[in-house]
């Protein structure tokens, strides 16, 4: 299925047209409790950035060469959410070895991480599109920058709102899920340009 | 016993009062069936997982306690998962990646830590139980609007004429957003009323 396309319109289409996110609805609890400031919102973006990026491939090599050969496939929850844990806590623990600013800036989201529903739905989704090797290497790396993308962007405007009145019954959740939804209006309008299925 | 499932249906509404697990409240509610095959696994697993790592919590050592309740949730998944496969093919197809992702459901996870690591198992059940209930009306009552404004119809009948014109933002993304936010809206306005005439 995916044989014909080219992993850099994977790439576009991940940040894009099939934002995680925005159409897909992944790590929705996290982007509203960490979607307040600017500066934390790129900490947690990036960790998302770079955790995605490898677990897909480790997921992807998981599942080729263990699970498959194995029979095992029924299995995949199971090994998908163990590697990611297992590989959130051994990145934390490098982190906080090598450098203390990275730990600080970094290393107080990647516990988040592995509650993130996003890293496993794109691991999910790339066994189900049947992808190969380059084309989820750059699937995770095009999914993690667009959520990133869409937790900064929404950082950015909820800065902006401090000063507005919203109602009270609005205030929190309520109003960052209506700015979701006008973000997500306006990236279908990049959904004539790239398709993924 | 009452008070557990008052609380879970009412004013500690995992959907409202925590805003939890919402990431597949959004992605399964364009249709009504799916949401209720959703909702149904979603019971399935919170109640027998609370019941599980209830049983177990004199044991676990609370090092490794939210790896245990990870690969327990993760197991009843899994059975979810092979029966929606063996049983409705087509809806499992549909809902893809949604049933594996039950297991990163905050709510579930959210309900072992808070409630089944210091209740007994059985007490533990119903809280599971009452959680998914609590959970699973607020699906429902966003699926219904959405598939009957998005396709004019109701568990893939339709009900309204020709002469409604599909809004089909409301089977899309934005759609879901915009629901879930009005009924934060509505919830919160019926419980802050409460608040100030109390």
């Amino acid at each position: 299925m995916s044989e014909g396309i080219a992993f850099y319109a994977i790439f576009f289409a991940a940040i894009f047209t099939n934002n995680i996110l925005l159409t897909n609805y992944l790590g929705m609890c996290s982007f509203l409790a960490v979607s307040r400031e600017v500066s934390t919102s790129v900490g947690l973006g990036s960790a998302v950035i770079f955790v995605m990026t490898a677990t897909s491939v480790l997921n992807w090599l998981a599942y080729e060469y263990i699970l498959v050969p194995l029979g095992l496939i029924y299995l995949r929850y199971i090994v998908f959410i163990v590697i990611i844990a297992a590989f959130v806590q051994l990145v934390e623990m490098i982190i906080e070895r090598i450098s203390d600013k990275l730990y600080a800036s970094l290393g107080i989201f990647l516990p988040l991480i592995t509650v993130n529903c996003a890293i496993l739905g794109a691991s999910l989704f790339m066994i189900i599109r049947n992808y190969t090797f380059v084309n989820s290497l750059f699937y995770g790396m095009g999914s993690g920058i667009g959520w990133a993308l869409a937790i900064v962007a929404m950082a950015g405007i909820r800065q902006k709102m401090k000063r507005s009145r919203v109602p009270r019954g609005l205030a929190g959740a309520g109003i960052t899920l209506i700015i979701a939804g006008i973000m997500a209006l306006a990236f279908m309008g990049f959904s004539g340009m790239i398709k993924i299925t | 016993m009452k008070k557990v499932f008052a609380d879970d249906l009412g004013a500690n509404n995992p959907v409202f009062a925590q805003v939890l697990g919402i990431c597949s409240t959004l992605a399964v509610t364009n249709v009504l069936k799916n949401t209720v095959v959703m909702c149904v696994g979603l019971i399935f697993v919170t109640a027998l997982s609370n019941m599980t790592v209830s049983m177990l919590r004199k044991y676990m050592p609370s090092r490794v306690r939210m790896m245990v309740e990870t690969l327990i949730i993760a197991s009843y998944v899994i059975i979810v998962d092979i029966v929606l496969k063996a049983f409705l093919p087509d809806i499992s197809r549909q809902l893809g990646p949604y049933v594996g992702l039950i297991i990163t459901n905050c709510i579930i996870m959210g309900r072992a830590e808070a409630f089944a690591l210091s209740n007994p198992p059985g007490l533990s059940f119903l809280d599971g139980i009452a959680s998914g209930i609590g959970y699973s009306y607020v699906l429902l009552a966003i699926a219904v609007v959405r598939e009957l404004m998005g396709s004019g119809s109701l568990w893939g009948y339709t009900v309204l004429g020709d002469w409604w014109t599909n809004w089909s933002i409301m089977v899309m993304a934005p759609g879901a957003f915009f629901m879930l936010a009005i009924f934060i809206w509505v919830v919160k306005g019926i419980n802050n009323k409460e608040e100030e005439s109390s």
